[in-house]
């Protein structure tokens, strides 16, 4: 087995880098660097140095004894100065030992190699490193505790009774076992069925926890729908990106709401008689509002801008500095209406939220919603009575090759290069 | 000194099965047994088939294989197991008389053209470097082979327990091989110890039939093979009684005299053949289990208690025995005993049985680690047209474990191995919905008359059979009808708009044949055995179809060979534990490597990205 290395932090100048050594060699090639290693587990402060005995940097080292370890193996992480030039420094050092730079998320799949993590959690901490929110942070990890898998293993567990009392009547037929057990096994059925239902009712939003909701704000043109977005974005959220979109007419702002992820659309006010540039643009925002997550129409009472209106969206009319009548306004100039408005898109954010299933990516949904037509056909048949059990068996086996394919016990090849294809260098 | 194609070691059903095929093959065969009157021998239960086992039989004599026939021309009690369910899991089974079932196989045998049987105890080889070339008798008599099968059964360091008593021997009343198992020793083969028990045998006079209550057999009885049509003798029926709280008592009270529970046994027996002391340890809260009293055969007067095997000493068997319903008088014949024997690991075998190391020695049977009659023949049979087709320098006949339940049981011997004796079950068929016993001849009998070891009988009789199903087919997709002209013709179906064909109609497990005769007269003159084999062909139509994607991925990973030399050394990131497995396994295709215990999908990566890097470095 080869001991390899990898800087474990981002690329470029930062207050610390970690570079991680994992491997049979790692002690040893530890030890050339800094002199003797601190006990596993514990921090200690060394220089590092060159072959020449040169120091290349001061670094907290720590070492970690397999299979105690991320990988599963001995590691040394040394915790520089983020200097690029150091990096590079001790980079080279590491090139002329017995180990060799990793591969593209190698360090993960030695973990799940060594049993330190499995496919889902290898998914899961994909996730986690690419949140941005309080949301997503909890979500992946969630997944990453192995939550999820502990869920599928309880799933499978109880199919697994469930075929097993179907196998028992078949194979065991001229023994003593009882004739008919088709209400453990429905009972069974039953209850992982609509568990797992439950979590596939709530993919929508688990997913949409993991890329982000789409809020789009629509009205006509010139009622302060760019200002508003500017107003929320300084206020109430932390930038994450802002960028024209495709359409030069909408923009997108993704920001931190709350914890909750959110991209909000400002699109092209909406009227008629424009020229044909601008109705490209209309046409494109009537496009993106409808398929949003969630609209915030930006009109006076009665208006009709040619956009379907769903029951949680929020209507308020504009510019609330300049207007005597009651009803619910903002402004984005004054901010007058503008947290409540913030309040209340969390507020409806939020509760979908509670009903988020744990499955989050679409290759588990994949799987899952053809282990519950599976269990469907199963109770059918099951229901049928004992003589119908021989195609029960058949279709309870499939819905637990199902579950097996998520949590990558079976053939899941071509998956894995797409899994580990999406991380970054030394992860 | 004589000079053979195939030697065959052992003439239990291994033996028999392996040198009935060997010879079928054409190649001159040695059969050599320690006793010619005990060849096909049933030291357990005189019963053939059952589920998974039934099928097993079903695929022999699709091979053209004896066993299926031997059991028709001795079975007493015919019965297919899980009728009323689907055919996918019924499995014929019979009680067979003991006497004309050794003496019908002691014929089939010295009928077979090619086959010598030779009576001599083995207790060498003859090795030639690393290969085996022949054996060498207790008599210091030389026989050569260009291969050699072993089927010793539970001779190997055979040990016989009845309470504390235990002593050498391959089954009551015969010695073991213990000069062999020596030998087998300086292979440095993997071993393990195994075990499995035997019932008290009990005189049909002394048991008081009058209130027990009995078990008959079919009506129409379900044959073993595709050319028998009816039973050969008299069927009769089993008595059922049980034991009951006393007979526990009388257990429990003398659970450490017991040979297993004294600690006088350190081989692992089968969970699904216990013992009755371990029926009353562990299912405490039972209060009764069945038993069947079995007749051994039409003349004999032996009874064998199915459901009570045991290594109680002798007068604690007859205690308990007489304490159950119907057996208070019952007298014992021979007392039921526990045995011991040496296994090989068959995960160092190949899937043609060949040992990995040796050169020109096959194992087959329970030196395996398996149990049963119909398992040790199978192998039998794989090893005997495999050891035939080596001596002529052939390529391996190797079993699938989509075409078989033959192929399933040979690739979880050689990917898995045994931790208990391996019993083949229905649901270890993955295909089971596809590999049916009605079906078995469709499967295998082509892949029989590729290989050479189908006689014309049978190949005529399955030619005819072939175009019979071909043109029955061909007639029940011909013509498509609306839900409409369905349901006039008296079939309740979903008026959905979609025609469908008969056949598709016979997927439907309310439809009968009759119903699609209503629906088209012409239909009824296909012959009745026809209709009901294309009816159960329909019946699990669609299923098949969904798992055929399975099969053609099982069949993709089998094409990445893996090198016999494979270094597992070289493929960075394969955790130790792994690495063990597959280098004592060593898989032939990624497909096998797939099935070993443990085994992740990033490792089958691994290996994968191994295997296609040394590929271009060689091309």
């Amino acid at each position: 087995m080869d001991t390899i290395f990898a800087l474990a932090t981002a690329q470029g100048r930062a207050g610390v880098a970690v570079i991680r050594i994992s491997g049979p060699d790692a002690f040893d090639i530890g030890m050339g660097l800094v002199g003797d290693l601190p006990a596993p587990r514990r921090t200690g402060v060394r220089y590092v140095r060159n072959s020449a005995g040169e120091v290349l940097d001061e670094a907290m080292v720590l070492a970690f004894a397999g299979p105690a370890s991320f990988t599963g193996e001995d590691v040394v992480e040394l915790h520089l100065h983020g200097s690029i030039a150091v990096v590079q420094a001790i980079l080279k050092e590491l090139s002329q030992s017995t180990a060799r730079i990793a591969d593209p998320g190698e360090f993960t799949r030695r973990a799940l190699d060594n049993d330190k993590l499995d496919l889902l959690q290898v998914e899961a901490l994909g996730d986690l490193i690419s949140a941005e929110t309080e949301m997503q942070r909890q979500q992946a990890m969630r997944m990453l505790s192995g939550d999820v898998s502990q869920k599928i293993e309880e799933w499978r567990a109880q199919l697994i009774r469930a075929a097993a009392l179907i196998e028992a009547t078949i194979d065991f037929a001229d023994e003593d076992v009882p004739v008919d057990v088709s209400e453990e096994v429905q009972a069974l059925l039953g209850s992982v069925h609509s568990d797992m239902e439950r979590n596939v009712q709530g993919y929508a939003t688990a997913e949409r926890v993991r890329v982000g909701f789409e809020v789009a704000i629509v009205g006509r043109p010139n009622t302060g729908k760019s200002t508003l977005l500017n107003n929320i974005a300084r206020r109430e959220a932390a930038i994450t990106s802002a960028q024209a979109g495709t359409t030069r007419d909408i923009i997108e702002v993704r920001m931190d709401l709350n914890g909750l992820p959110v991209t909000i659309l400002d699109t092209a006010g909406l009227r008629d008689g424009a020229d044909d540039v601008e109705s490209k643009g209309i046409e494109r925002a009537v496009e993106r509002a409808t398929a949003a997550d969630l609209r915030i129409f930006i009109m006076e009472p009665g208006e009709d801008l040619g956009i379907p209106h769903l029951t949680q969206d929020i209507v308020v009319a504009p510019m609330a500095d300049t207007r005597s009548d009651n009803l619910p306004s903002v402004s984005g100039k004054t901010g007058e209406g503008v947290q409540r408005l913030v309040d209340d898109v969390t507020a409806v954010l939020s509760d979908r939220v509670q009903s988020a299933g744990l499955v989050t990516h679409e290759r588990h949904r994949r799987a899952f919603v053809s282990s519950v037509q599976n269990l469907n056909a199963a109770s059918r048949s099951v229901g049928n009575g004992p003589d119908y059990y021989d195609i029960a068996a058949e279709e309870v086996r499939t819905a637990i090759r199902e579950l097996e394919v998520v949590i990558g016990r079976v053939d899941v090849e071509n998956l894995l290069g797409e899994i580990f294809s999406s991380f970054c260098l030394g992860k | 000194m004589k000079q053979f194609d195939v030697i065959v070691i052992g003439g239990g059903h291994a033996g028999c099965e392996a040198a009935h095929a060997s010879a079928r093959m054409g190649a001159s065969t040695a059969l050599v047994t320690m006793k010619i009157s005990d060849l096909g021998v049933m030291s357990c239960n005189p019963a053939i088939g059952g589920l998974g086992k039934g099928h097993l039989v079903r695929e022999i004599d699709a091979m053209d294989g004896i066993m299926g026939r031997v059991a028709d021309a001795a079975g007493i009690q015919f019965r297919l197991l899980n009728r009323r369910k689907g055919p996918a899991v019924q499995g014929p089974r019979t009680q067979a008389d003991r006497e004309i079932y050794q003496a019908e196989m002691r014929e089939a045998i010295s009928n077979t053209p090619n086959l010598t049987v030779i009576e001599a105890e083995v207790t060498d080889f003859i090795m030639d470097g690393n290969s085996v070339v022949g054996i060498t008798t207790a008599k210091d008599e030389q026989v050569r082979g260009s291969t050699v099968i072993l089927t010793t059964g539970t001779f190997l360091r055979g040990l016989i327990h009845i309470g504390d008593k235990s002593y050498g021997g391959g089954r009551m009343g015969d010695a073991a091989a213990t000069r062999l198992a020596e030998r087998i020793d300086d292979f440095g083969l993997p071993l393990g110890r195994l075990k499995t028990g035997t019932p008290p045998r009990l005189a049909k006079q002394s048991i008081n039939w009058e209130d027990l209550e009995t078990q008959e057999a079919d009506e129409n009885a379900s044959m073993f093979s595709f050319m028998s049509t009816a039973p050969a003798l008299r069927q009769v029926s089993c008595g059922i009684t049980h034991t009951n709280e006393k007979t526990h008592d009388i257990i429990r009270r003398n659970l450490e005299r017991s040979a297993m529970y004294g600690g006088h046994i350190d081989g692992v027996g089968p969970r699904y053949c216990p013992s009755i002391e371990d029926k009353i340890v562990r299912f405490a809260d039972k209060t009764s289990h069945q038993i069947f009293l079995e007749p051994e055969g039409l003349g004999l007067e032996t009874i064998y208690p199915n459901g009570i095997s045991t290594s109680l000493p002798a007068e604690v068997q007859e205690d308990y025995v007489r304490s159950i319903a119907g057996l208070e008088q019952a007298k014992i014949l021979q007392p039921g005993y526990a045995i011991e024997y040496d296994y090989v690991d068959p995960r160092a075998l190949n899937s043609d049985l060949s040992v990995r190391n040796i050169g020109g020695l096959y194992f087959a049977g329970q030196i395996n680690g398996t149990t049963g009659y119909e398992e040790a023949a199978a192998q039998g049979l794989v090893a005997g047209l495999n050891a035939a087709r080596k001596a002529f320098d052939q390529d391996r006949a190797i079993f699938r474990r989509d075409n078989s339940y033959i192929g399933v049981m040979i690739d979880d011997l050689v990917t898995r191995g045994v931790t208990e004796p391996y019993r083949m079950f229905t649901s270890r068929a993955e295909f089971r919905l596809s590999l049916r016993a009605d079906n078995a001849d469709q499967r295998l009998t082509e892949f029989g008359l590729a290989l050479g070891c189908v006689g014309q009988d049978r190949a005529a009789v399955f030619g005819e059979k072939q175009k019979q199903l071909a043109s029955g087919r061909e007639r029940m997709n011909r013509a498509e009808y609306t839900p409409k002209q369905i349901s006039q013709a008296g079939i309740k179906i979903n008026q959905d708009g979609t025609k469908r064909t008969p056949f598709q109609l016979l997927s439907f497990p309310d439809v009968t044949f009759n119903d699609v005769i209503a629906l088209d007269s012409d239909l009824g003159d296909i012959p009745s055995e026809i209709q009901d084999q294309l009816s159960r062909d329909a019946l699990y139509a669609n299923y098949i179809a969904r798992q055929k994607n399975d099969v053609e991925r099982m069949r993709k990973d089998e094409k990445h060979l893996i090198p016999a030399d494979f270094s597992y050394e070289t493929v960075t990131g394969l955790s130790s534990e792994l690495r063990g497995k597959l280098e004592a396994i060593r898989p032939t295709d990624l497909s096998q490597a797939s099935r070993i215990d443990g085994m992740t999908p990033a490792a089958l990566a691994l290996i994968l990205g191994r295997m296609r890097s040394m590929a271009k470095k060689s091309a």
